[in-house]
């Protein structure tokens, strides 16, 4: 029933990676450009963006909203960055809109703006304040399932932003509802605003605690293609009960002075960290859409 | 009724001041919630632990596949509905007017009117008729934060047929919309089959010596307060404000130019709210006199609904003194 949808656009872990590396280039340089987003959390979840973009989501760029399409819900609307650069090489815009992230009149507003106001191609609905998109998942994937079709959700939290009350409603909902056409990450980077996220906020034993709210847990290592991969697949096919994959990650992850430092957080590189970061993210054969520091 | 002089098709036929038909608005809701789901099967329903009060579990008790529980979690029931909203679904989300508003209001505001989801919010238990059971549960601020969101609608119904009537329609535009209505038995008097448009406010009475404004509960009332007046020789032109959001300004305007003054009369704060509304549009359009009636900065307490109405200055004579006050104000 569904079209051909070219995707998986790659099947080989060694195309996949190098795409995330781009990804993670193109974001480097989105934040040089605007001086002013967020580094540390897109860095962190380029692998799982590029995992579901670029292999297993059903989709078609050029209908972004077609009816057969699988839905992703970006909780934590901060990480946009990852989310547009994604999105971009994926084909939904060009790529050169890249430059116009959190200027006036663009459609990459700071956080994702919704579709009838800023009209972006990919983005189902606003998000930017935390804790609201696990219930807008869930009322996805109740409605899906009354209207028996067959589209999967996908949900896309932060560790920190579990601290909001909404989510842990909405994990009830998932749960009293038997919702398992949902998969929801969790970017297990363990870095938040203000420090480390044990620190501000304890979360732990916070697989336990998703394993008690009714929810089938996956620990995986978010830096792993393959294992990215793999369990996207097994948390698809659970049934009776929401899905969720604990990914740990790295905030940061790729550019050595970012890494695992929740100091990274929210702020862009300075042009002479941005050169620092884009010798570490070596090119790709993909190739950069801006050459910023020969103004190209 | 004589002093009822010209139009009165918006009333029902040989309407009776002293017994009018009792009805609950929130059974309107109820009501056409099921005639929702006959006809239309995309409109769903959240539940928030209230359904029985809200009566929405009539729809549930006929259509238990389109129902959803998600408990007593209102901050969630916004985002469930958004989500459902995404997928094509047209969902209403009900509890009392506090806990509809106040507490989810960062949820509406991000999930439902910015990102223009097709959510429709009913509230019931708004005001201070929820009586006994205090500040807590009387929902005076919500108008007020509605109407301050783009892209909302704000509907106030005034009787058990608006209600009815408002939540039918809500469902032909594609738009995020907040309807507030009660618990209690309320007197049903406006006529069915006049003609209703969001945004175009009802002119009950047609008297030119100062205009009322009122909204909800207070349409009533401020019939009461016309008729009291009348027999003064106050000729009162009655302007039913079902819609708050968007705002018939000129409809307003009109009022003031023709009758010179306005008092507004809602169950709800003056400030932000109706009144609010008003003075705005006045202020901008056409500056004339308006006297408010409604919560002066204040939260309500228990007591029985007419009490209370009594003592936060809402009743009908308090409208009465607004008027004369208006009308000395006149130029
Ligand atoms: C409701 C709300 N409160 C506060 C913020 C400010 N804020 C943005 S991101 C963030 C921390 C989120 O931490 P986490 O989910 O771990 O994201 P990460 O740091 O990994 O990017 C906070 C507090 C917000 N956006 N929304």
């Amino acid at each position: 029933m569904f079209p051909n949808l070219k995707n998986p656009v790659f099947t080989d872990i060694g195309d996949l990676n190098e795409m995330a590396r781009q990804i993670r280039r193109d974001i480097m340089n989105m934040l040089l450009i605007s001086k002013s987003g967020h580094s540390g959390g897109p860095l962190g979840f380029a692998d799982v963006f590029t995992a579901l973009y670029f292999n297993k989501l059903n989709i078609l760029p050029e209908q972004p909203y077609a009816d057969f399409r699988d839905y992703v819900f970006l909780s934590i609307g901060h990480i946009a960055p990852v989310w547009y650069a994604t999105l971009a090489r994926r084909g939904y815009f060009p790529l050169e809109e890249l430059k116009t992230l959190r200027k006036i009149n663009g459609r990459l507003q700071g956080h994702p703006a919704p579709l009838k106001t800023h009209g972006l191609p990919g983005v189902e609905i606003a998000s930017g304040a935390l804790g609201q998109g696990l219930s807008i998942a869930v009322g996805a994937a109740i409605g899906l399932r009354l209207s028996g079709k067959p589209n999967h959700v996908y949900c896309i939290c932060g560790d920190g932003e579990l601290n909001e009350g909404q989510i842990w409603e909405a994990a009830m909902t998932a749960a009293h509802h038997n919702v398992d056409n949902l998969t929801v990450f969790v970017d297990r980077n363990h870095c938040q605003i203000d420090n480390r996220t044990e620190n501000v906020m304890k979360l732990e034993p916070l697989a336990d605690k998703w394993k008690s709210f009714g929810f089938e847990v996956f620990e995986i290592d978010g830096h792993n293609m393959k294992e990215i991969l793999d369990t996207i697949d097994k948390a698809k096919k659970v049934k009776g009960k929401p899905a969720l994959l604990l990914t740990y990650t790295k905030m940061g992850r790729g550019v050595s002075f970012m890494e695992d430092n929740y100091k990274w957080h929210g702020v862009p590189p300075n042009d002479e960290q941005g050169r620092v970061a884009l010798s570490e993210l070596f090119p790709t054969k993909f190739g950069d859409f801006v050459d910023y520091y020969n103004g190209k | 009724m004589n002093f009822i002089h010209k139009t009165v098709s918006c009333l029902v036929e040989n309407l009776d001041l002293k017994n009018p038909e009792l009805k609950e608005t929130r059974k309107g809701f109820g009501e056409a919630l099921i005639e929702l789901g006959k006809t239309n099967p995309d409109v769903v329903v959240l539940g928030g632990d209230v359904s029985g009060s809200v009566r929405s579990d009539m729809f549930r008790d006929v259509f238990p596949d389109r129902f959803f529980s998600v408990g007593v979690s209102e901050q969630d029931m916004m985002g469930t509905a958004a989500g459902l909203s995404v997928v094509g679904k047209i969902p209403f989300a009900s509890t009392y007017g506090e806990f509809a508003t106040g507490r989810p209001f960062d949820q509406i505001r991000q999930s439902i009117a910015y990102s223009e989801m097709n959510v429709k919010i009913c509230a019931s238990h708004c005001g201070l008729t929820v009586g006994p059971d205090g500040a807590t549960h009387q929902s005076l601020e919500d108008v007020a934060i509605m109407r301050v969101l783009p892209h909302m609608y704000v509907i106030t119904p005034c009787d058990y047929n608006q209600t009815y009537r408002a939540v039918i329609e809500c469902t032909k535009i594609y738009a995020p919309f907040y309807i507030r209505f009660y618990r209690d038995n309320s007197p049903n008097f406006t006529n069915p089959k006049a003609p209703f448009e969001f945004g175009k406010a009802d002119t009950l009475l047609n008297g030119d010596d100062c205009t009322i404004i009122a909204s909800g509960l207070c349409v009533w009332e401020s019939l009461l307060a016309a008729e009291e007046l009348a027999k003064e020789k106050i000729s009162i032109r009655l302007i039913n404000m079902h819609t708050i959001k968007p705002f018939d300004t000129d409809a307003v305007v009109k009022a003031a130019k023709e009758t010179g003054c306005i008092v507004t009369v809602e169950d709800h704060q003056k400030k932000g709210g109706l009144g609010g509304a008003v003075a705005e549009a006045l202020a901008q359009e056409y500056p004339s006199p308006v006297e408010f009636v409604g919560a002066s900065d204040t939260f309500g307490e228990s007591g029985k609904g007419s009490e209370l109405f009594e003592k936060y200055g809402i009743s009908k004579r308090y409208i009465v003194e607004a008027v004369k006050r208006a009308i000395k104000r006149k130029k």
